[in-house]
C-alpha cells in the first residue's frame, strides 16, 4: 500500500518524488476532504506537516481513535514548530498523568 | 458508607461475598495489565521522541534542499521532474497485539528501498533536487518506523486511561460498596438474632413467673 502526504504543496512535492501520494491542500477543508480522500483509498500512512495539521485539530483527533490510518505530523519548509512533539507530550499525559519527557531531557542537558 | 440497596438476608450475603471476590480479582488483573501497558508506553514513547527528533533534522535537511532547488528550477521543469515517481513508497500493513489492544505494524516493501533511483534525467535538473530525493528515500525507514511508534503510542494511551479509570472505579467505589454492604448486612444479621435470643429469654421467664 502507498503512504500518503498532505500539507502545503512546497513541503509535499518532495513526497511525490519518493512515490507516496501527495496531496496539495492549504485550507481546512481542503485538508479534511484530503484526508478523507486518502483514508477512502486505504491509505494506511500519511504524513501531514505541522501547519496542516494545525488547522484541522478535529480531524486529527477522530484519525487518532481509528487504528486504520495513522495521521503523522512532520514539520513543514519552515521547520518544526513543535506540533508533533506536543502530541506525543499530550499522549503521555493522558496516559501516565504527569510529562515524564521532560525530566529525560534535563538528564541529557 | 455506601450501602448498595438490598434486603439483609443471608442470601445476599453470600451473593455480595461473592461479587466482592470478583471484583477484587478483576481489580487484581486490570491493575496488573494497567502497569504493563504503562511500561510498555514508557519504552515505546521514548524510542518515538529519539526518532522524532532524528527524523525531523533529516527532513529539514530534505526541505533545505528542495527549496534550494525550487529556487534554481523553473517550477514547471520540476514539477515536470517529479510527475512519475520512480520508485513507490509501499508499506506493507501488519497487526500486532499489545495487551489485546490492536496495533499496526508496518513494513517497508523492497522496492521503496533501492538506492540512487531519481525519477528524472541528469540534463534538466539541479543538483540540489537529487540532494533532497536521496536524503528523504534515505530517512524513509525512519519516517515509516516513527509512524509505527506514534500511532501506538497513541492507541496505548487511550486504553491505559481506559483501564485506569476502569481500576479506579472498581478499587474506589465497587469495592468500598461490596465491603460496607456485606458490613450493613451481617450486622443486621446479628441484630437479627440477638433480637430473637431477648424475645426467648424473655418469654421463658414469663413462662416461668406464670407457672410459679
Amino acid at each position: 500500500m502507498r503512504i500518503g502526504a498532505i500539507g502545503e504543496e512546497d513541503a509535499i512535492l518532495i513526497f511525490r518524488a519518493i512515490g507516496a501520494s501527495a496531496v496539495p491542500a492549504i485550507t481546512a477543508d481542503q485538508i479534511t476532504a484530503g484526508l478523507h480522500r486518502l483514508y477512502q483509498d486505504g491509505v494506511p500512512v500519511v504524513f501531514i506537516t505541522e501547519a496542516a495539521a494545525r488547522l484541522v485539530p478535529e480531524a486529527m483527533q477522530k484519525y487518532d481513535q481509528m487504528s486504520g490510518m495513522a495521521v503523522i505530523p512532520i514539520p513543514g519548509i519552515r521547520g518544526s514548530d513543535g506540533y508533533g512533539a506536543q502530541r506525543v507530550k499530550e499522549s503521555v499525559i493522558k496516559a501516565i498523568g504527569a510529562d515524564i519527557l521532560v525530566n529525560q531531557e534535563g538528564n541529557e542537558g | 458508607m455506601a450501602v448498595l440497596h438490598v434486603n439483609p438476608t443471608r442470601m445476599e450475603l453470600t451473593g455480595m461475598k461473592r461479587r466482592l471476590a470478583t471484583a477484587r480479582r478483576g481489580h487484581k488483573l486490570l491493575k496488573d495489565k494497567r502497569d504493563e501497558l504503562v511500561r510498555r508506553f514508557i519504552i515505546l514513547v521514548r524510542e518515538n521522541h529519539v526518532l522524532r527528533a532524528k527524523v525531523e533534522e533529516e527532513l529539514g535537511e530534505a526541505l533545505m534542499d528542495f527549496a534550494l532547488a525550487r529556487a534554481v528550477m523553473e517550477p514547471g521543469a520540476l514539477r515536470q521532474a517529479l510527475l512519475y515517481p520512480a520508485r513507490e513508497a509501499s508499506i506493507t500493513v501488519g497487526q500486532r497485539s499489545i495487551l489485546s489492544v490492536r496495533v499496526p505494524e508496518y513494513h517497508i516493501s523492497e522496492g521503496s528501498l533501492s538506492k540512487s533511483r531519481l525519477p528524472y534525467g541528469m540534463a534538466d535538473t539541479s543538483a540540489q533536487l537529487d540532494n533532497a530525493i536521496t536524503t528523504i528515500a534515505n530517512a524513509l525507514p525512519n519516517l515509516i518506523r516513527l509512524a509505527e511508534t506514534e500511532k501506538t503510542c497513541i492507541l496505548l494511551a487511550d486504553e491505559i486511561q481506559k483501564t485506569r479509570r476502569r481500576v479506579n472505579a472498581l478499587e474506589y467505589v465497587m469495592i468500598p460498596q461490596f465491603e460496607d454492604t456485606i458490613r450493613y448486612i451481617t450486622m443486621k444479621l446479628e441484630e437479627n438474632e440477638r433480637s430473637a435470643l431477648t424475645r426467648l429469654m424473655k418469654v421463658k421467664s414469663m413462662i416461668e413467673q406464670r407457672t410459679t
